[in-house]
């Protein structure tokens, strides 16, 4: 019987199986380890401890990401405790040998964005970082997770993971996204149907036309997700899309490696004849810009819909759960979404941070100016996606629209830094969590997609591109002379 | 690792759902670089409500959390844990754990012990009615018991052996070493490396 990408994957990298009957996890070996400062410290403590060295720092690299400020980036870091964090992660990378692109590097970044930019993330790799948007990695048809910091000393210590193989499970999203429909609204509709936990214990591939439709970056905000629906891993089989991107890049094989590569990674697709354990099919044609309500991911309604009642829920769970989101966000059931009134406007994040998401909400920005009483907060996800906007000039766009452009990092995405919601404020975030305090205690988050982003920003409400009155002549002409 | 047979304590009654590691630590706990000293982060934002069950003078020293299904999504940080263990919780029972969350548990030493929503539902309600009822978690033989309530749990069978030996797992891992160099050895030269 033929067997699924993620199969194929799995197999490849099994360095030792226990005996039939035994229940002892396979021992999988992994290919590249991602590590930033906050999940790491006590892996390299328990290493020294333990006497133990970095088995392969050759496959390990290392970035400053989630609690960097992205302001006075040139300055010693303001906050004590994250210096402290910070500096802990440059000493150990230093003692045990590992690759660091430190603030102020040129390759600095989020961890999810770095990897794929350097050419590092491949098809057919096994990727893992103390970070549950590992998962980001999927995208090239590679078994990425994010683990906890026991698992991070493990890796480190010998390379290796023990893993139970996970079940396998496929999402078909067949048809064309609309215009205006994107990537983020995709994952976020799927996550709306399944729940937080429909995917626990699956790896799953996306596939069908409209994945297959989607660049590289776009399929990354897809795989990003997977963990917000509790599924293990998420992936895509790689295809010419994938070798496109990956061609030429720092760390992608060259010459005759070049060839080997994309031979082999031609062999990874999912045979005809294979089964999965599950499978799931949408229709991409009559998708819509979705948007969160609640506080959690699952919770989320087409933009042009109503907060929704939780009292007509049937399980009861549900309903309470319903409910006592809706107390947390401060809305009232029916309001339409439309109506509800946003502070701040954030665009970035290992989901929504890269070069053309930011070029989406330039895109809509350009030529019109931020509600008066909405903040936008611009935050690249890398310094190489923050020098190519500016070549491009869309920091110009943001800033003459009276929005902040920051330097790289996870920022408001979970407010570890100094770029936080205040209680009560509200925001709409290209970023993946609208949990409880996520962006800071007691904010309340919308996700979206940068297209509604940039478009609510403009509008001070929750709003799409299409929702936008057409620009003036006069601000038409300063758009088109704008550089852009 | 500590090793763990076998556990009778009180119990907390979480009666919710999706509970995520934001909820279980914020992010602005999470910038110590030690292993210990997490319990003032533990549902920081919840502990606010002086109604919050962990303020209430009966669970004071409750060690086993009974919490409602998919506990610990979101966030893979092991601190959700650390933070749960350094507060004195022993074991978490819940119908549904989130992968991540579940693993770290198991590597750090304390028992996420999956039982039916229905086995749950009886622990609240028995601990609703007297919260000195002491739980009996025996990972031995899987149960849990209460009161005239006995109910088998699911913890999978390595992470029981290992917890049941108290077994640090990189050594059991690098007694495979071998293995691990023989497969090393067949890596395909165009598998990128980071120096």
């Amino acid at each position: 019987m033929g067997r699924t990408l993620a199969e194929k994957v799995w197999d490849e990298h099994v360095v030792r199986s226990a005996a039939p009957g035994k229940s002892e996890p396979d021992l999988l070996y992994i290919d590249l380890h991602l590590i930033h400062e906050v999940t790491s410290p006590q892996a390299f403590e328990g290493l020294r401890l333990a006497g133990r060295g970095v088995r392969r720092p050759d496959l390990t690299l290392a970035t400053e990401d989630h609690n960097v400020p992205t302001l006075d980036i040139d300055k010693p870091i303001a906050d004590p405790v994250s210096r402290i964090q910070v500096e802990t992660l440059r000493r150990n990378a230093e003692t045990f040998g590992v690759r660091l692109h430190p603030l102020g590097d040129v390759e600095q970044g989020i961890v999810h964005v770095v990897g794929p930019q350097l050419g590092l993330s491949q098809p057919g790799m096994t990727i893992v970082c103390g970070d549950s948007h590992t998962s980001t990695h999927g995208a090239f048809g590679a078994i990425a997770f994010g683990i906890g910091t026991s698992e991070v000393e493990h890796v480190l210590a010998t390379q290796t993971l023990m893993q139970a193989r996970p079940r396998t499970m496929a999402v078909t999203i067949d048809g064309s996204l609309p215009e205006g429909v994107t990537a983020k609204d995709l994952v976020l509709t799927l996550i709306a149907h399944t729940g937080t936990g429909g995917g626990q214990g699956y790896i799953v591939e996306y596939r069908g036309t409209a994945i297959e439709q989607l660049s590289m970056e776009a399929r990354m905000t897809v795989c990003n997700m997977s963990i917000e629906w509790g599924a293990k891993a998420g992936l895509i089989a790689p295809d010419q899309t994938t070798f496109d991107y990956l061609e030429g890049r720092p760390e992608a094989p060259r010459g005759a490696d070049w060839v080997a590569a994309v031979e082999h990674w031609r062999t990874l697709a999912t045979d005809d004849d294979a089964t999965f354990d599950e499978e799931i099919a949408l229709d991409a044609g009559v998708m819509t810009p979705f948007v969160t309500w609640g506080t959690n991911p699952g919770q989320g309604v087409p933009l042009s819909a109503h907060v929704p009642d939780p009292s007509g829920l049937a399980d009861e769970d549900d309903k309470v759960a319903g409910q006592k989101a809706l107390e947390y966000m401060g809305l009232s059931a029916g309001t339409p979404m439309r109506d509800i009134a946003v502070d701040t406007v954030f665009v970035g994040s290992c989901t929504n941070g890269r070069i053309e998401d930011l070029r989406a909400a330039a895109a809509v920005i350009k030529g019109r100016q931020v509600a008066d009483r909405t903040r936008l907060l611009v935050v690249p996800g890398s310094v190489r996606v923050r020098l190519q906007a500016e070549d491009e000039g869309l920091d110009v766009v943001f800033k003459e629209a009276g929005g902040e452009w920051r330097g790289a990092g996870c920022s408001m995405c979970l407010g570890m830094n100094p770029d936080q919601l205040g209680p009560g404020e509200r925001s709409a975030s290209t970023s993946n969590r609208n949990f409880e305090g996520r962006q800071g205690k007691g904010g309340r988050t919308h996700l979206v997609s940068p297209l509604v982003a940039a478009a609510t920003a403009v509008t001070g409400t929750l709003a799409s591109p299409a929702d936008l009155a057409p620009l003036a002549a006069a601000s038409l002409e300063r758009a088109e002379t704008g550089g852009v | 690792m500590k090793e763990f047979t076998r556990h009778a304590g009180t119990g907390l009654p979480l009666r919710r759902g999706n509970v995520d590691t934001d909820q279980i630590i914020p992010a602005v706990y999470l910038k110590r670089v030690t292993r210990t000293g997490f319990e003032d982060g533990l549902f920081a934002a919840w502990r606010n409500d002086p109604e919050f069950v962990t303020n209430r003078p009966e669970h004071v020293r409750a060690s086993v959390l009974v919490a409602g299904p998919d506990f610990g999504t979101g966030s893979s940080r092991e601190h959700a844990v650390w933070a749960l263990m350094d507060y004195g919780f022993k074991v978490v029972i819940s119908s549904r754990f989130a992968d991540i969350f579940r693993g770290n548990c198991g590597k750090a030493g304390l028992v996420a012990a999956q039982a039916t929503q229905d086995v749950v539902e009886q622990l609240w309600k028995l601990i609703e009615s007297d919260p000195t009822t002491a739980i009996v978690v025996d990972l031995e033989e899987r149960t849990i018991q209460a009161d005239a309530l006995t109910a088998p749990f699911g913890i999978d069978d390595y992470t029981r052996w290992r917890l049941l030996g108290g077994l640090d797992d990189i050594a059991i891992t690098l007694s495979h070493a071998d293995d691990i160099d023989a497969f090393e050895a067949t890596r395909p030269s165009w598998k990128p490396t980071t120096l």
